[in-house]
């Protein structure tokens, strides 16, 4: 594929010579430098596939099967590659279809474009065919959105919205453009959105802030630090990596934080949250500093706020003044990008060492390797349970593959067994919890890093939430691997029925079809395995085979995910079992 | 680092500054004043902040400002410090929005403005309504054949006081604007804005 530069776009159209609206957003994602976008065609936004029919060479178009699919493929892209994550829908049922992904965008801080056809101006607010007050529905939910009626704004408009997509905390834009302004003429010049007078993505450091943390991290004994997706998107990675060495703080990562740190580095000591790790768990309440560095304190993180982290100094470093002191009430804040914090902290910070301290988590560590994950990834009986699946790719893939899950106990257990030993290597729908997301945010994923190997775990549930992917995967022959780790229940709302409403299992077990039947037809090698003899050939054949790859794994009905610290409740309160 | 019953250490948090953090959870009044560039939309943008939270809006008002292309939007509502504070950030962070600042009734001037419409006849027969009007800096605004109206500013509490007054003569209809406020602070917009403008430019330094 031709990448052309944004000067050659805008030589290409002659000094004074006008072009529609429709080829304008085409030119204008050109000199974004987008070269894939995933996208659903209809009425309203006809024009522009129009006029994308004369640029396929230079602009790969992927044609998903639902506009849901369209944006989930544009976050695992998004995810994957660090870019801004673009698709298209038409008004209408084709616009509020992406609505679900964009609120999953929004809330964990993907850059995405989104572009949908609108109604022509004149038919707006007349409840004319297709019409949906798209802007309306989507603002909550979006960190920019526009609508487009005149054809000279839309160079303009689109150079706005990849600024704001992907700087700052990122986020979904949403830009609706109405048919008229698609087919009306204008010239086209493109120049990049730099500044906004009204927006302020970077915040300006302050050095006393630096200091007062420099200070707090000196007095403490017992620090700890909290890591989340703040250090993917700013790239933080080797930035954290050398603040851990030099302080010798101990740390941890929440859910989206994973594949930020090396997991088998000697002061990492686990994932935190609802089912996390213990140690990282229970010693949030025995640190005497915590240091939280892109993560915004997410009620699965925290548990009951008021017995959360109570005897600490809090120290936060986060990009998004409305995240500080929103959950969790800081001493000092840093408010900036992690990468400038984390590096400014590094220089400043004394070289130490607690020995102690990190035996602690060690010491944690060891209990619920027996009486937890030695149980779920070393099981010698029974029925596979998903620990060991998710370890043995883990081992398998040198924990080098992009994981992409959906939602649930196997999100859990990937997030548990998985060692994520490449940088944004994780691939999840966190905050918004969308069961569906992993399957076409897996292709997506694929199309943003193809050398990379893509593996989907996802839940029988999810999967039949956006199986209709399926068909895009078959389409464009994406290679990524799908394992749907079945139990034929809704397993984590059935494994909440179990705890806390007296096994009173309401509508979650699921009479599943012959799930490679269906695979087959979409003419995807399709395997099923139920027994642990099998399992690991079965992982080689799977990542051995150039191509999609589908492979049913039969697991344990009524497995539980532990550890649990049950909602709502303090992180100490923690089970086992 | 002692350790004790976490529940004793509540309010153990300090500020920057090493003050103890108040956990105000009382409601009272706030003015929240807003800068914003003079977008359409904006308006629903805004609200959404206090929906999301279910903080009910008392009274908006939107105005032009002395600066071009700027809006004002004066908002009060009641709720707690804590709540007030989250939500001013949020609105921050609207892309169209300039500044946010919160106030208390202290820290501002402010006015309304009411108008109530009577029947003419009341200050045709005697002077009572006159003598109100007269006595608490009210004004006759139009006398037409069949009703007048009075407008009166002042704050809440006066322009209802004048309401109680007048509705032994019947009122007909009865208008309150929303609360418009000027901060006590020495801060010009057009500083400020420039502030803006040099923070928005601001770049990683990567």
């Amino acid at each position: 594929m031709e990448t052309l530069l944004a000067k050659d776009i805008e030589k290409s159209v002659k000094h004074g010579q006008k072009i529609s609206g429709a080829e304008a957003v085409i030119l204008s994602l050109l000199c974004e430098g987008v070269e894939t976008v995933f996208g659903y065609p209809g009425g309203a936004i006809m024009p522009i596939y129009d006029a994308l029919f004369q640029y396929q060479e230079e602009l790969q178009h992927i044609l998903v099967r639902h506009e849901q699919g369209a944006i989930h493929a544009a976050q695992g892209f998004a995810r994957v590659s660090g870019k801004v994550g673009v698709c298209m829908a038409t008004s209408g049922p084709g616009a509020t279809n992406l609505i679900t992904g964009i609120a999953d965008a929004k809330i964990d801080s993907t850059p995405l474009v989104c572009i949908t056809g609108q109604v022509a101006s004149h038919l707006l607010g007349t409840d004319a065919f297709q019409e949906t007050d798209v802007i309306g529905i989507s603002m909550p939910v979006t960190k920019w959105n526009y609508q487009v009626t005149c054809v000279e704004e839309i160079a303009e408009v689109i150079a706005k919205a990849f600024y704001i997509a992907h700087s700052g905390r990122p986020g979904p834009v949403l830009i609706d453009i109405t048919k008229d302004a698609q087919f009306a003429e204008a010239e086209f010049k493109y120049k990049k959105c730099e500044s906004i007078r009204s927006y302020h993505p970077v915040p300006k450091i302050n050095h006393d802030h630096i200091k007062q943390a420099i200070d707090l991290i000196h007095q403490a004994e017992r620090p700890y630090m909290l890591i989340g997706q703040g250090i993917t998107l700013s790239g933080a990675e080797k930035e954290v990596k050398a603040f851990v060495e030099k302080s010798g703080i101990p740390v941890a990562s929440t859910l989206l934080g994973l594949s930020a740190f090396p997991p088998d580095h000697d002061l990492y000591v686990g994932y935190l949250g609802m089912h996390g790790n213990y140690g990282p768990n229970v010693l949030t309440n025995k640190c005497d500093l915590l240091i939280a560095a892109g993560m915004r304190f997410d009620d699965r993180v925290t548990g009951n706020l008021q017995t959360y982290a109570r005897q600490a100094k809090v120290l936060h470093i986060e990009i998004d003044p409305a995240e500080i002191d929103k959950n969790v009430k800081t001493n000092v804040a840093i408010n900036a990008d992690a990468k400038e914090a984390l590096a400014l902290l590094t220089e400043k910070v004394n070289k130490r060492s607690f020995p102690d301290w990190l035996a602690e988590f060690r010491k944690c560590n060891k209990l619920e390797t027996e009486k937890v994950i030695n149980r779920h990834i070393y099981p010698d009986q029974g029925e596979l349970k998903m620990g060991e699946v998710i370890h043995l790719i883990s081992e398998k893939t040198k924990g080098e593959a992009i994981v992409v899950t959906d939602v649930g106990q196997h999100q859990m257990a990937t997030s548990r067994y998985y060692k994520f030993r490449s940088n944004k290597s994780n691939v999840t729908s966190g905050g918004l919890g969308t069961m569906g997301f992993a399957l076409p945010a897996a292709f997506g994923a694929k199309i943003g890093a193809p050398e990379r190997e893509v593996i989907a775990i996802i839940g029988d549930g999810g999967f039949q939430m956006t199986l209709q992917e399926l068909g895009s995967i078959f389409q464009y022959k994406v290679p990524v691997k799908i394992v749907v780790l079945n139990n034929n229940f809704l397993g984590m709302v059935r494994q909440w029925q179990q705890l806390f409403f007296e096994k009173r299992y309401s509508s979650t077990e699921m009479v599943n079809p012959n799930f490679t039947t269906i695979v087959s037809g979409y003419d995807i090698p399709a395997k099923k395995v139920a027994n642990r003899e099998e399992i690991g050939q079965a992982i080689d054949d799977m990542l051995a085979h150039q191509g999609p790859y589908f492979m049913e794994v039969m697991v344990e009905k009524e497995e539980n995910v532990f550890p649990m610290v049950p909602s709502g409740a303090c992180v100490t309160e923690i089970r086992l079992e | 680092m002692e350790n004790k019953n976490p529940d004793q250490l509540v309010d153990k948090k300090t500020t920057l500054n090493g003050t103890p953090v108040a956990e105000d959870h009382q409601e009272k009044m706030f003015i929240i004043s807003v800068l914003t560039e003079n977008k359409s939309g904006l308006l629903n943008g805004v609200t959404i902040v206090f929906t999301r939270r279910k903080v009910n809006i008392e009274s908006i008002n939107v105005s032009i400002t002395e600066v071009e292309g700027v809006s004002r939007y004066t908002i009060l509502v009641r709720c707690t410090r804590e709540v007030v504070e989250k939500v001013v950030k949020q609105i921050r962070k609207l892309v169209e929005v300039l500044g946010a600042f919160v106030y208390e009734q202290e820290e501002i001037h402010y006015q309304e403005l009411a108008l109530y419409k009577v029947q003419t006849k009341h200050i045709m027969n005697g002077n009572k309504v006159e003598d109100l009007v007269r006595n608490n800096g009210a004004r006759i605004l139009v006398i037409e054949e069949n009703y007048i109206v009075i407008e009166k500013t002042g704050h809440m509490h006066e322009t209802h006081a004048m309401f109680e007054k007048l509705k032994p003569f019947g009122v007909l209809e009865f208008v309150r604007s929303g609360r418009i406020a000027i901060s006590k602070s020495k801060r010009e917009t057009t500083t400020f804005l420039k502030e803006v403008e040099e923070a928005s430019k601001i770049k990683i330094n990567k």
